[in-house]
């Protein structure tokens, strides 16, 4: 505030300053700002405090390593950890090599104004903004009634790949966190610096050569910060998984990529509108709710320290 | 990627070996060099295949709306605004659109009534009046709400927030369009403010420097120079969240009531494009008219956040532009 006020000592004030009213709703508006602000963070710590003090004491170890009871109001949540773990393993298995190829050929190959470029540039905003209920649709008239359905007919089965399984749904969460990986990954290349590229190929090395040997061990924090968030959304996301492959309940945990399965977010949603009592399922509720939420954030803190140690790197060259 | 600088070229021409003599070995790593580029050139094709694949496949299963006449006694283009009743389960089942349409409308615009201000305002706080260390502080406050799982805000809004609302309000219904406009504004907070927030921060510092220096306080020139500068950018922000908002699906599927009725009250249960395929797409006959009709309402959707999406991508890159040259 002095700052801005020293001018006004020396030189006339513009017009604009003159007249007494906006003088006063200035402090107004600048005030206004920072409640927002103090309010968006009171609304964060509300929501946090509130699942943190309901859910702490359900979250034991027999809550984490059981499998739900007696109507999911008593046991454990141990198959819906187990599923969503299976799921987003087997999505980041899916997704890295094309999500990183992708940011690889973006970066080190494309030329930037070629048609070919933009549209993949295009595309990976755009898919970035389909809402996840669309994927889920996606993932139910692509992976299961095309390819699934043609893989059985083809092979002369019943019923195995034509129907909602782990496999479906983790490609369906793939390809929605596929700009996720992407964008991570593109920037974590363009933090190396251009003089070890020519450096590289100074010393006769290919393309490739240089990519594989000096380009991706220096990108690799970067590359799994990507894999990372790409893990954290994709355990939460329940949009796209309710069609293609999470169940309400199992008695068993699935041991092939065809079985369905169960997960935490879906498990939420389902204990939390499909209960016969939900005062009763209550307390095991918030301890799911918690147990995701510890999940996703700490995998979330990971990738911001990896991205922040990134970006430093990064600063400190330019 | 950036032209190298004119100096670095004739350094890396010679390494392309088309000499006469080039031995086997060279002419297979060539070979291999050409390959891998494809690959990764076809890794990068993914991204546009996975954008066509989705527009087709929605499509081609909402299609037997317009084609297949024996789904098209049920559900139609004109069936669809026909009646204003939604009741896809039934003897005679109705697919009446016009209460999830109106049902959206509302979640939406209640969720853009509160976010926006908050989301914008705390912006312009951060950037332009916030000491270094408070700004620090607020970001991860955001990143934390960015990170929570839409199913959590649902869950928070239908056991938590619902009862808190009705208290206040004394509205009749517990679930209803102001609770999942509460819930859904929470969502889409961290998206407005994260790209406004990039926009204010882009405007170059000379534009305050001249601002301040001409006389004008630290509010005027916030309002009146870094605000209009970055004004695309915050507009990119408000219609990223829009069109979030209007996809959203867990949040108002657990928090909005889910009763398909036409009204104009904020404080009656709705239904909304995106809750409606979540709850009866897993109880529908494959092929049959409530199965296109819910495809329809997701190709509905997907026209709509991809229309809002491009028009927010004009607007980032009218920001670059105005902004690239300082």
């Amino acid at each position: 505030m002095t700052g801005a006020a020293w001018p006004a000592a020396v030189l006339p004030r513009p017009a604009l300053a003159k007249t007494g009213k906006r003088d006063a709703t200035g402090p107004l508006l600048s005030g206004l700002t920072g409640l927002a602000a103090l309010l968006i963070a009171l609304m964060v710590l509300v929501i946090m405090g509130n699942i943190v003090f309901f859910g702490w004491r359900a979250v034991t170890w027999e809550f984490l390593a059981a499998s739900p009871r007696e109507g999911m109001t008593e046991g454990g949540i141990f198959p819906a950890i187990f599923g969503t773990v299976a799921l987003v393993v087997l999505m980041v298995v899916a997704l890295i090599p094309f999500g990183v190829g992708a940011a690889i050929y973006l970066n080190e190959y494309a030329r930037p104004d070629a048609w070919f470029t933009r549209a993949v540039r295009f595309s990976v905003a755009n898919l970035a903004g389909v809402p996840s209920i669309v994927f889920g649709l996606f993932g139910l008239g692509f992976f299961i009634q095309f390819v699934g359905r043609g893989m059985d007919r083809a092979l002369g089965l019943d019923v195995v790949w034509g129907q909602p399984s782990l496999m479906w749904a983790a490609l369906t969460l793939a390809l929605l966190n596929l700009p996720v990986v992407i964008v991570t990954a593109e920037e974590a290349l363009r933090s190396v610096p251009r003089e070890m590229r020519e450096a590289s190929m100074a010393l006769g090395a290919t393309r490739w050569q240089t990519i594989r040997s000096v380009l991706l061990p220096q990108a690799m924090p970067g590359i799994l910060t990507g894999a990372i968030l790409s893990v954290s959304r994709g355990a939460g996301e329940v949009a796209p998984i309710m069609f293609t492959g999470a169940a309400y309940f199992l008695p068993y945990l699935p041991t092939s990529p065809t079985d369905q399965f169960m997960e935490l977010g879906y498990h939420i949603f389902v204990m939390s509108t499909q209960s016969p009592d939900v005062e009763a399922t209550k307390p095991l509720l918030y301890g799911t709710v918690l147990a995701l939420l510890l999940l996703t954030f700490l995998l979330n803190l990971t990738a911001i320290l990896l991205r922040a140690r990134m970006r430093a790197r990064l600063a400190g060259r330019t | 990627m950036t032209v190298p600088p004119a100096a670095s070229r004739p350094a890396l021409a010679p390494l392309r070996h088309v000499g006469v003599g080039e031995s086997p070995r060279r002419r297979a790593q060539r070979l291999r060099e050409r390959v891998i580029s494809a690959l990764l050139r076809a890794c990068a094709f993914t991204g546009v295949a996975g954008l066509l694949l989705i527009m087709v496949f929605v499509f081609r299963e909402a299609l037997p709306v317009f084609l297949d006449p024996e789904v098209k006694k049920e559900a139609s283009l004109s069936a669809f605004f026909a009646t204003g009743m939604w009741q896809p389960v039934g003897d005679v089942p109705k697919y009446g659109i016009a209460p999830l349409l109106i049902g959206t409308l509302k979640v939406v615009v209640a969720a853009m009534v509160f976010a926006v201000p908050l989301g914008v305002m705390a912006a312009v706080f951060a950037s332009e009046f916030a000491k270094p260390a408070l700004r620090e502080a607020l970001k991860p406050v955001i990143e934390i709400l960015a990170g929570i799982p839409s199913v959590v805000l649902g869950f928070f809004a239908l056991i938590v927030l619902a009862s808190w609302l009705q208290a206040v309000t004394g509205a009749v219904s517990r679930l209803n369009a102001l609770n999942a406009g509460v819930a859904l504004g929470l969502g889409i907070i961290p998206t407005v403010f994260t790209v406004s927030e990039d926009a204010l921060r882009a405007v170059p510092r000379s534009y305050r420097e001249a601002s301040l220096a001409l006389g004008a306080s630290r509010w005027q020139t916030a309002w009146f120079v870094t605000l209009p500068a970055a004004g695309a950018g915050v507009m990119a922000g408000i219609l990223l969240g829009l069109a979030r908002a209007v996809g959203e699906t867990m949040i108002v599927l657990m928090a909005s009531g889910n009763a398909a009725i036409i009204s104009g009250n904020i404080f009656d249960s709705v239904r909304t494009l995106s809750a409606s395929i979540a709850a009866e797409l897993a109880e529908v006959v494959f092929g049959g008219p409530h199965y296109s009709t819910l495809f329809f309402l997701g190709g509905l959707l997907f026209v709509m956040t991809f229309g809002i999406n491009v028009v927010a991508g004009l607007f980032v890159e009218r920001l670059r532009r105005q902004l690239g040259g300082a």
